[in-house]
């Protein structure tokens, strides 16, 4: 784990970059199931709460997975934590973009 | 005095889960703030160490605590659909919105944001709390994965801000209430 006195960042840079992998897919999910209706039915996890248990529940899934790969993949290991965090923001504007109702309906043309 | 259950899980929701998640985010700013602008600053103890690392455990648990209660227990009583037959939407929150165009917008920009956009919060904060109890202590090797921290706890901040601003504007247009009575004091004589 520690070279000399350093730190590996691979453990940050795999849970940065899970976390905003499952913000974007959280934020595709939403409007996705918005703008098809064989996609909510899909979604629907849990009748009562809708289509929002199954975005929220493939999003929890997706992050938690990629966490775990990227953490065994990086574990230890010292990357380039700039292009990671680069990639992360990325996904976390459009992950904030598409969770705004307005943007998704312009996306779907509504 | 009197409250509903539906009243009383809206409030653990939104004022236990939902109120304190966002106070704790706004405590790891600051824990961060001052990580970053102390080099080489003053170390924790152990027992500072380990009361951290229980906050930050607390604080997941709670964001987690605010989303789940509301997905699964507020969210169906206010999405839920009246029996035909019934003329008045008034237990059915959703319904009352939309039935008005000058409340339908609570529900078509301010419940569907907020129903998605407060899921990334904890996502956001397990992995802050996450990077700062894997690298506590070397916070001054890592300054970089500290500050992509702030911006991720920043954004948590937002948009648990959301949510909780929404959530708390929507109950006060149309409430989620009813279910059985809790009688909290007894009425004046």
């Amino acid at each position: 784990m520690k070279a000399g006195n350093l730190v590996a960042n691979g453990a940050a840079g795999a849970a940065i970059l899970a976390a905003s992998l499952g913000c974007l897919v959280l934020g595709v999910l939403a409007v996705a199931g918005d703008g098809s209706k064989a996609l909510t039915r899909l979604l629907t996890f849990y009748r009562p709460t809708g289509p929002l248990s199954g975005v929220s529940t493939v999003a929890i899934v997706v992050w938690l997975a990629a966490w775990l790969v990227g953490n065994r993949v990086w574990r230890g290991k010292t990357i380039a934590l700039g292009k990671v965090c680069g990639a992360a923001f990325v996904f976390l504007g459009l992950a904030l973009l598409l969770t705004f109702p307005p943007v998704g309906d312009l996306l779907l043309g509504k | 005095m009197q409250i509903t259950g539906r009243d009383l899980v809206t409030i653990i929701h939104g004022m236990l889960f939902g109120g304190l998640f966002l106070m704790a985010c706004f405590g790891v700013l600051v824990l961060l703030h001052g990580s970053l602008s102390s080099r080489g600053g003053a170390e924790l103890t152990v027992a500072g160490r380990r009361r951290e690392r229980i906050f930050l455990v607390a604080m997941v648990v709670l964001g987690w605590g605010a989303v789940l209660s509301g997905a699964y227990f507020v969210y169906p009583w206010y999405r839920a659909i009246p029996p035909a037959g019934v003329t008045n939407p008034g237990a059915y929150p959703q319904r009352l919105l939309l039935a008005d165009p000058h409340t339908a917008g609570w529900h078509t920009l301010g419940m569907e944001w907020k129903e998605h956009v407060a899921w990334m919060a904890p996502i956001l904060m397990t992995m802050v709390a996450f990077v700062l109890m894997k690298y506590e202590g070397v916070g001054e090797e890592h300054r970089r994965v500290r500050s992509t921290a702030v911006v991720f706890a920043l954004v948590a901040l937002l948009a648990g801000a959301v949510a909780a601003g929404f959530g708390a504007l929507i109950d006060k247009q149309a409430p989620v209430t009813g279910g059985s009575t809790i009688n909290l004091m007894r009425g004046a004589r």
